[in-house]
């Protein structure tokens, strides 16, 4: 952990932004699908986590996940598994791995990886070379994932 | 009813519309005519049993705007057509109906396209603007504009109720076997083919919208959210910008042999043209 942390605060002090960069996304290492250290070495913010997950521009995952917990939104899409109880399924290293690339965990998935920079054809311009989240939102949606839990 | 406040009847739709559930089980009459909006899939199709029309995913309220003419909002501008067919423009003087005597005359020919030419795969938009640059000396008309999605609707109408029909062997062959590639090419920062959403998804709500099977037979259609015609290729593009791909060019190749191979995916279905979806 600690050394994580070293090289969170040195890529900050390193590309001069103002908050944790994180891991690039090329150098996440993947164990069976598993991401297990954290990608910014700064916990996750389970809040703002929870509007990544909502956010049409960011996560947008309510896109294809019915989410009880946001009774609040009227359009809950159903592509993929409800998300009721999902950190009493999963461990956090395996939310890490499914958010920042899912294709590792469930090949050939519609999920899109959350955190790739490249491997995608045709992007947009102004997207292309850049991944959907930055690492401390992946960091934050699972930090929020994580809360959902039944019991 | 004015068409001004059937417009604004369209409108208010809208609104309505995505909140409503959608009546799958409905069937599509047009004045008296039964149209064919459910279909064996045709043998090419190897993940999907029954092809059907995307109206069959809309709301009950988008689905009533289509079941009648006058309550159709696209039939604005199938009117503004009609006015065009006569209109001279150009350097030779000539209007659509100098030389084609009635548009009626089309009917059966949206069924069958795109086609191949002369080894070139052509759409009703190259057909139409093949007319007005070779034989009214007349600039073409813009793939997506007005004026063409309103001239594609009335020519598209004339063969309303007719199963599409669409040749896919022979010289066809080969921009069928582009468009399939195309439609199972995942694209875009999102990473995703037109096929995880219109084969592996339809009939299941992402976010707010109930995925069809993203058919053709329809178009242009009348869409309540831009509230005027769109184009094939125009949505295909919508659908490409959503998942973050760099859209292919309206009327160039790409699209052209997609439009070819989504509308064989749609073989059996009746045109619809002009239809209403949100
Ligand atoms: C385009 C649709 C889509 C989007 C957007 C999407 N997912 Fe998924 N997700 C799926 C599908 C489909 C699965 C099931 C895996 C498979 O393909 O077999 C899945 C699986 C999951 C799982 C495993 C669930 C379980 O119970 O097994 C988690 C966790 C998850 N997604 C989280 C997210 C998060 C967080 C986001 C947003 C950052 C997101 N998803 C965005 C489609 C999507
Ligand atoms: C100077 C005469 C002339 C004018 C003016 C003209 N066309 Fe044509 N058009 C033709 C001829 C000739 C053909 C080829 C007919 C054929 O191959 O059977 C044709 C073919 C077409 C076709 C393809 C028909 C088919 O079955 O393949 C369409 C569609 C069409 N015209 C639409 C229009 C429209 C719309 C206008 C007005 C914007 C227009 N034309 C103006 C002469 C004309
Ligand atoms: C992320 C999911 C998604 C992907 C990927 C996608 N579409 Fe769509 N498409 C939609 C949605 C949502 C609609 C509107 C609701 C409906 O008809 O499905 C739509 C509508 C359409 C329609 C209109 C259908 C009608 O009845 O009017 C067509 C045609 C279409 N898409 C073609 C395509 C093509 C071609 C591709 C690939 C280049 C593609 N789509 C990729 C989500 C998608």
């Amino acid at each position: 952990m600690k050394t994580i942390t070293t090289a969170a605060v040195l890529a900050v002090l390193v590309s001069g932004a103002s908050w944790a960069e994180g891991i690039a996304p090329s150098k996440v290492s993947f164990d069976d699908g598993l991401v297990s250290a954290s990608l910014t070495g700064v916990p996750g913010d389970p809040v703002n986590g929870r509007d990544v997950f909502k956010n049409r521009k960011l996560g947008n995952c309510l896109a294809c996940h019915v989410n009880a917990d946001m009774p609040e939104e009227s359009f809950h899409g159903e592509v993929g598994p409800e998300m009721t109880g999902v950190a009493d399924r999963w461990e956090e290293a395996e939310l890490r791995g499914i958010v920042a690339n899912s294709k590792m965990m469930f090949e050939g998935t519609i999920m899109p990886a959350f955190y790739i920079e490249e491997g995608y054809a045709r992007p947009l311009e102004d997207f292309a070379g850049q991944s959907i989240l930055t690492a401390q939102q992946v960091e934050d949606v699972v930090a929020y994932l994580m809360t959902l839990k039944e019991d | 009813m004015t068409r001004t406040r059937m417009l604004l009847s369209a409108a208010c739709a809208a609104l309505l519309a995505t909140g409503a559930q959608a009546d799958e089980n409905a069937n599509m009459v047009i004045d008296g005519t039964e149209m064919k909006i459910r279909a064996d899939a045709p043998a090419h199709m190897e993940n999907v049993d029954e092809i059907m029309s995307g109206w069959v995913f809309r709301s009950v309220e988008t689905q009533a705007l289509q079941l009648d003419d006058f309550d159709n909002p696209a039939f604005v501008f199938v009117d503004q057509a009609i006015d065009l067919w006569d209109k001279v423009d150009g350097s030779e003087g000539k209007a659509c109906s100098s030389c084609h005597e009635d548009v009626e005359d089309f009917a059966g020919l949206r069924t069958k396209l795109p086609r191949v030419d002369d080894g070139q795969l052509v759409s009703m938009e190259n057909l139409v603007n093949e007319c007005r640059t070779e034989r009214m000396g007349a600039e073409p008309w813009k793939w997506s504009g007005g004026q063409m999605t309103a001239m594609t609707a009335l020519i598209g109408l004339q063969s309303r109720g007719m199963p599409v029909d669409v040749a896919i062997d022979g010289d066809a062959a080969p921009f069928w076997e582009k468009g399939k590639e195309l439609y199972y090419t995942r694209v875009g920062q999102l990473d995703m083919s037109c096929s995880n959403c219109h084969e592996d998804n339809y009939g299941v709500m992402i976010r707010a919208d109930h995925l069809s099977q993203g058919q053709i037979n329809g178009f242009p259609t009348y869409r309540l959210k831009n509230a005027k015609l769109n184009s094939t290729h125009g949505r295909f593009k919508g659908c490409m910008k959503n998942i973050r791909a760099e859209p292919f060019k309206e009327g160039g190749d790409e699209f052209k042999a997609l439009e070819l191979y989504l509308a064989s995916r749609g073989s059996g279905l009746a045109v619809e043209t002009p239809s209403v979806r949100n």
